[in-house]
């Protein structure tokens, strides 16, 4: 169950996914495959206080708190920032607040999505960390309290 | 300084291609396919050189300077002025203000002229299909004078409803403001035609250049519209340097934009009086190397032969949009009869950002979005589109590889 891994564990397993890769052709369709069997979001979560500013595409982000852990469900209408997004998910949700604030996700980097996508596009995926990190914040606070 | 290599009376885009460095560039391993060129045009040596030497000579600050530098920036920023003069058939160089772009210049009507002469009830025409810098400036002024911002509607191939504007048009219509070439969808609109109707009405037009200003022969005596802004970068001049046209006897009329330096004739803590056009609305010190830098550009383009690049253009749209009429699924937005060399589409269950991305990949750039004109998409329904742009550096195996770009994309994304 990846829910038992740390996070620099999942993160592992996408960059060790990523190195089969030779071809940028192969990274997308990883990722535009990822994008696709990202479980679409229930239509009623599909709401303007739930989209991502910052995005040329439209990104729905939500999430639950769960005994001490935080869980996310996103959607997007253009496909690869959906693969995006789900990578992120699948490194970032069902960890406790505080492994979610600390983590450096380096392996957007790794896997050269820093520079293969444009500084605008850059910032919808970085918009997306932001929020994810937003939520992880608010649940350590309200849990604090 | 660096003369222009003369380049043949016929065109030969191979010729044209060596003067933009740029293009020899590759992204992502390939060579670079430019068709971001409604964004910004690339720009030719000579206009790199003008900028280098200007700042390894005489670099200086104009107008009031008595020593050699001075003087010498002085009279190349104001060729520039003549220069731009000629371009838009302007009668006098004083009709020439210069700015950072098109935005600026609307800007400046709006702030000055508006501030002056809208009045609360008064109505303000655009269309449409303007870019977000001739809808929202108008917005502010109406929200601030309690005018009306009025819309000429357009089909669906994204031409203006003339018999709409019409019926738009009374005795309340101060301004029409409208955009000559549309940056979505390539419409050329019957400014002419506009500018009658309005000035029978009474009201003033204020044509945005930025587009048009590239493609087609701009003659605002001819047009007999009362402004015209451009963007020089669009023109294959550098950034940051544009002008506004203003017919002189409303020029003269209209209260000063920003206050300080350069626009002045005397000061004194009581009272100060402005200097003469063009200069009392160049508040400043102007952007002196881009705006002698544009003075290149234009001379480029005008020794290229505009009606040579046009023609290369139309070529290249005219096979583009046969070539993307094949791909299935592929829906052009903008089929005026009468447009310019852009191509706006959208592909079926495809996000237009999806498409970017994987065409970026493959070296070729183009622009994905809403591209300022969010009244616009949603006139048509759509988030936005994938914009291909010619300029005259172009060819068509480029556009051979946006198609093929285009086909690998939609396999990969299916």
């Amino acid at each position: 169950m990846s829910e038992y891994k740390t996070i620099k564990e999942r993160e592992k397993e996408i960059t060790d996914e990523f190195s089969f890769f030779d071809s940028w052709e192969e990274k997308y369709e990883y990722i535009i495959d990822l994008g696709k069997r990202l479980e679409p979001l229930d239509e009623k979560f599909k709401v303007e206080e739930n989209i991502i500013k910052g995005c040329q595409s439209t990104v729905w982000l939500t999430s639950d708190f769960k005994n001490g852990k935080v869980f996310y469900k996103a959607d997007s209408d253009a496909i690869i920032v959906k693969g995006l997004v789900s990578m992120l998910i699948k490194v970032l949700s069902g960890n406790k607040p505080d492994e979610i604030l600390e983590a450096k996700l380096n392996f957007i980097k790794d896997i050269g999505m820093m520079t293969h996508l444009a500084q605008t596009r850059s910032n919808g995926l970085l918009a997306m960390v932001k929020q994810i990190k937003n939520y992880a914040l608010a649940y350590k606070s309200a849990d604090v309290a | 300084m660096e003369t222009i290599t003369t380049i043949s009376p016929t065109f030969d885009v191979e010729t044209i291609r060596k003067h933009f460095p740029v293009l020899e560039r590759e992204v992502n391993n390939q060579l670079l396919v430019y068709l971001d060129n409604a964004a910004t045009s690339q720009k030719p040596q000579v206009v790199i050189n003008a900028l280098n030497y200007y700042y390894s000579n005489y670099n200086a600050n104009i107008h009031r300077g008595i020593h050699t530098l001075a003087e010498e920036a002085t009279a190349a920023y104001e060729a520039t002025r003549q220069r731009v003069k000629e371009f838009i058939n302007a009668d006098s160089a004083e009709e020439v203000v210069f700015t950072r772009g098109t935005t600026e210049g609307i800007n400046l009507v709006a702030y000055t002229w508006g501030r002056k002469n809208i009045k609360e009830g008064d109505e303000i025409i655009i269309s449409a299909m303007e870019h977000h810098s001739n809808i929202v400036p108008w917005q502010i002024l109406c929200e601030e004078k309690n005018a009306v911002l009025k819309v000429i509607p357009i089909n669906d191939e994204g031409e203006l409803l003339i018999d709409e504007y019409k019926k738009l048009l009374s005795a309340k219509t101060k301004l029409v403001s409208i955009v000559h070439v549309s940056n979505a969808l390539g419409t050329i609109n019957p400014v002419k035609e506009i500018i009658e109707l309005a000035h029978e009405n009474g009201a003033l037009v204020l044509v945005d250049g930025a587009q048009s200003s590239v493609h087609l022969d701009i003659d605002v005596q001819k047009m007999d519209c009362d402004f015209f802004a451009f963007s020089g970068h669009k023109v294959y001049g550098p950034t940051g340097a544009g002008a506004l046209y203003g017919k002189k006897k409303i020029l003269e009329e209209m209260p000063v934009f920003m206050g300080g330096g350069e626009m002045i004739k005397d000061v004194t803590f009581k009272k100060t009086t402005y200097a003469n056009l063009p200069y009392k609305y160049e508040a400043g010190t102007p952007n002196i190397a881009d705006t002698i830098a544009l003075k290149v550009a234009l001379d480029f383009v005008a020794e290229t032969g505009k009606q040579l690049i046009r023609n290369h253009e139309n070529n290249l749209l005219k096979y583009a949009t046969e070539q993307m009429q094949s791909i299935h699924g592929l829906r052009i937005i903008g089929n005026a009869k009468n447009k310019v060399s852009l191509i706006s589409f959208i592909i079926k269950n495809i996000h237009p950002q999806d498409i970017g991305v994987l065409l970026d990949n493959q070296g070729i750039a183009v622009r994905t979005g809403h591209h300022c004109t969010q009244p616009l998409m949603e006139r048509f329904r759509i988030p936005g589109t994938v914009r291909a742009s010619f300029a005259m550096y172009n060819t068509k195996e480029e556009v051979d590889r946006l198609i093929s770009g285009i086909k690998k994309s939609i396999k990969m994304l299916s």
